[in-house]
């Protein structure tokens, strides 16, 4: 009995504190163990390498709300990037239309796997997954499998540049995407209804709900953020790079069930998930600079996302029980 | 032949009472002192009690008194802070629920654990199949199964799958299982909610003859008629404590409310006032051949102000009607006209657009959003018109929330906890919430009061009452006849999907009810 009382009060805690003190802890391991991590330049480049993680996660965030997933994030990734550089080089297009189009088609395939999903009646792992192959071979069409160089400084400033040569410029758009993120989900009825359709997805149309055009605009959200994630990280990289997305679904997922997200649905805050972005951005590169080598971190973060799922669902039956 | 076989069986049962009526005084259950404390609140406080052999033994109380956490700890499920429970003259004070099963401990609990796309047989033999080797003994499962429900006097085809099966015979299933346990007491947890009076008929025979062969029975309801029928003795809880146990013979229904509630429920009912003038009132709702998978060619017309009974037996496609309706199941013919305008209605936004709202059968499942706060639920409806542009006004929003607590008294300390934190009857109030703050004149309640303690229940009616006064209109089906009967100003029978008949309350009784719902005519 007191043992209950005792379970529920660490529940409690660790859902309002538990991710802060994982980074917190995760900062402190790795100020110590690595001179160079608390330099000014390395913290630059994580909160840069958060950023996309982070934009992406915002999207995520509103799939996982209505107990959906989307694990086409990397591919889109990688389009988005390719699409606006070929844009660029090959056509000669104008730098904001390259971003416009490449945006506009990543949210078409938000609103083809959001319509197989709700509509189709397919899981959402399964439509995800197939659209993650399809729009790889996409990318690999229009590319040839070689990187897109040869792209205008002014394009490169969107990943490479400070504003007011102080804040990266992704950190920017980070900031202002989780802005906006948070106040659909918190302050208007879109992201009541979010909320809803992932708390109970029968009793949200029973009330009058869409709930079909409610998922199909969180794959739309999600599909537009990874899209401008994409565009930032060949901004960044200087190129549009097919292979860039491989294993980004798998940061973005942690990020989101690191901030309290489950899979289930219904349940997160999305200034959470920025949280977990960094325990994520900050643990690839603490781990690079301890010189851990690359397959050592795929286990690890393998290990990390698994962990982070096992601890929310147990945080979720603790709460309901 | 077969006639024979009746007499046998008789001889059978008499005789075995007479074997009852010589153990009768026989405890076979015994708790003491059974206290549960969760954290500061008490959920059983020093409850002593005894089951007896061949009894049926009612547990009675509002939600929340304890019956739950009593029944959960006899089956193992809950252990006890303090007290003993003494099973066959074993006393223990704690017990898990495998031991709980092999002392004969057996529980049918409201939510089935039935595997839905298996036969019966396999489902009775789940965990423990019977093998030849490594492969399944499927005929000699089938053969068992069929004894046990030869013993329980039910015919079922044992081969069928779960899924389709009727709610009743699914119980009939959780029961077998529970017998093929070898259970001397049977935990029954509101056997009949899911069923119609019908198959209660079934259940109470099923019960008697387990009765006859010696199982205790503890049989938690809220419906008192039934306790009357079927039990033998009745433990009323209230607060946690032990109130009274007395012989069914003993008492009334008025002093088992008056005891349950603690004070006396001055009626049941609300009054009635002046019947309804059909003549003078407007149409609001008007279905014409209505036609779906479900329901057949079913028109028939609601007045303003009226409170329409739907009657029929479960799966006679009462709450399809609703459904229909509301714009939750497709139509495949026919028209519906609200007030008097020609509508149509393809989803639920389109039913709310029309001014309907439909108070569904199973909260948890269609009602509400379990696991978000309360106020998120009460206000979903809405929540688009209480916003500026996109943004949620908050003082718009708590205002709204201030005046459906106000309205429906609903008691809670947070209107940010989860719906699930609520009993039944507020669960319940929240869902009326939702609906009441739309400007919807339309309500279409789905068994209103499933599950829900006598004062809330009571509550629920006046509040039914009060929106009539207010002049708007509402279908209600139900399932208990006392609601039915007391609550609404006309009766529509179903069966099989179809309308099979039309009564004014004056002229109804339960009799003509039942009639009409088995599909005979008057």
């Amino acid at each position: 009995m007191n043992k209950k009382t005792h379970s529920k009060q660490i529940a409690s805690f660790y859902e309002k504190y538990g991710i802060l003190v994982i980074l917190l802890v995760e900062i402190a391991f790795f100020a110590v163990k690595c001179p160079n991590f608390m330099t000014v330049d390395n913290l630059f480049l994580v909160s840069r390498q958060v950023s996309f993680y982070g934009i992406a996660a915002v999207g995520m965030t509103m799939v996982l709300l209505v107990g959906e997933i989307d694990i086409s994030v990397g591919s889109i990734l990688a389009f988005s990037g390719c699409l606006s550089a070929v844009l660029m080089t090959k056509c000669n297009v104008p730098i904001w239309a390259a971003c416009l189009i490449a945006l506009a088609v990543s949210t078409l395939f938000g609103v083809i796997s959001g319509t197989v999903t709700a509509i189709g009646k397919v899981p959402s792992l399964i439509t995800t997954l197939a659209m993650q192959t399809i729009i790889k071979g996409c990318t690999y069409l229009m590319t040839g499998g070689s990187a897109i160089s040869g792209l205008s400084d002014r394009f490169k400033f969107l990943g490479q540049g400070f504003l007011a040569d102080l804040i990266p410029f992704p950190v920017v758009i980070l900031i202002l995407m989780f802005i906006l993120g948070y106040l659909i989900l918190n302050k208007t009825y879109i992201g009541r209804r979010i909320y809803a359709v992932g708390g109970n997805k029968e009793a949200s149309r029973l009330s009058g709900i869409s709930t079909v055009g409610i998922v199909i605009g969180t794959f739309v959200c999600s599909a537009f953020v990874s899209g401008i994630a994409g565009i930032l990280m060949a901004a960044r990289l200087g190129s549009g790079m097919s292979s860039v997305g491989s294993g980004f679904e798998m940061e973005v997922l942690t990020a989101a069930v690191l901030g309290g997200v489950s899979l289930q649905g219904g349940k997160g805050n999305v200034l959470n998930v920025l949280v977990g972005s960094f325990i994520i951005g900050i643990l690839a590169n603490g781990l690079v600079m301890l010189g851990v080598i690359e397959y050592w971190q795929w286990i690890i973060k393998g290990l990390v996302f698994v962990c982070a799922v096992i601890v929310s669902n147990i945080v979720i039956f603790i709460d309901r029980n | 032949m077969r006639y024979c076989k009746k007499a046998q069986y008789r001889i059978s049962i008499i005789m075995n009472w007479q074997v009852i009526s010589m153990k009768e005084n026989q405890d076979i259950l015994i708790i003491e002192n059974l206290t549960k404390t969760y954290g500061t609140t008490l959920a059983l406080d020093h409850v002593s009690l005894s089951f007896r052999k061949g009894e049926v033994h009612a547990l009675i109380g509002e939600n929340g008194a304890g019956k739950s956490t009593l029944s959960k700890m006899i089956a193992g499920a809950v252990s006890p802070t303090e007290g003993t429970i003494t099973i066959n003259g074993k006393q223990l004070s704690s017990l898990t629920p495998v031991q709980a099963k092999e002392l004969g401990i057996g529980m049918v609990y409201q939510e089935f654990n039935l595997v839905a796309e298996l036969p019966v047989y396999e489902n009775l033999f789940v965990g423990k199949e019977i093998r030849k080797g490594v492969f399944i003994d499927r005929r000699t499962m089938i053969k068992k199964s069929e004894e046990i429900f030869r013993e329980m006097g039910v015919s079922i085809d044992c081969t069928k799958k779960i899924k389709d099966l009727s709610v009743a015979y699914c119980q009939l299933v959780e029961i077998a299982k529970a017998l093929l346990e070898n259970s001397q007491v049977l935990i029954l947890d509101e056997p009949t909610a899911p069923i119609t009076n019908k198959e209660v008929e079934l259940l109470f025979q099923v019960i008697r003859k387990l009765k006859a062969e010696g199982i205790a029975i503890i049989y938690i309801s809220h419906r008192l008629e039934e306790i009357f029928q079927i039990c033998d003795r009745i433990s009323v809880l209230r607060d946690a404590k032990h109130i009274k146990t007395m012989a069914v013979s003993e008492t009334t229904r008025e002093e088992l409310i008056s005891l349950m509630i603690g004070r006396e429920l001055s009626q049941e009912f609300p009054l009635r006032g002046k019947d309804f003038d059909y003549e003078g009132a407007k149409t609001v709702l008007k279905l014409e051949h209505l036609t779906n998978k479900y329901i057949k060619d079913i028109s028939f017309e609601l007045k303003q102000g009226e409170i329409l009974g739907l009657a029929g037996l479960v799966g006679a496609g009462r709450t399809e009607i609703l459904r229909a309706i509301f714009g939750a199941d497709h139509v495949s013919a026919g028209e519906i006209f609200v007030h008097g305008k020609k509508s149509v209605i393809r989803k639920p936004g389109d039913g709310i657009a029309n001014g309907i709202a439909l108070i569904p059968e199973d909260r948890k499942r269609e009602g509400l959003m379990l696991f978000l706060p309360i106020a998120h639920n009460m206000t979903i409806t809405i929540i688009k018109k209480l916003c500026k542009f996109l943004l949620i006004s908050r003082s718009r929003e708590k205002k709204q929330l201030d005046d459906s607590v106000k309205l429906l008294s609903i008691k809670n300390s947070s209107l940010s906890k989860p719906v699930s934190d609520l009993s039944g009857g507020n669960q319940q109030k929240v869902v009326l919430a939702k609906w009441l703050s739309t400007t919807c004149d339309i309500f279409l309640f789905d068994e209103p009061t499933r599950g829900i303690d006598v004062g809330a229940k009571k509550e629920i009616y006046d509040f039914l009452f009060k929106l009539k006064a207010e002049g708007k209109s509402m279908i209600v089906v139900s399932s208990e006849m006392s609601e039915i009967l007391n609550l609404t100003d006309r009766i529509l029978v179903m069966h099989e999907g179809k309308l099979t008949g039309e009564l004014r309350y004056q002229d109804a009784t339960q009799e003509k009810i039942l009639t009409l719902a088995s599909g005979f005519g008057i």
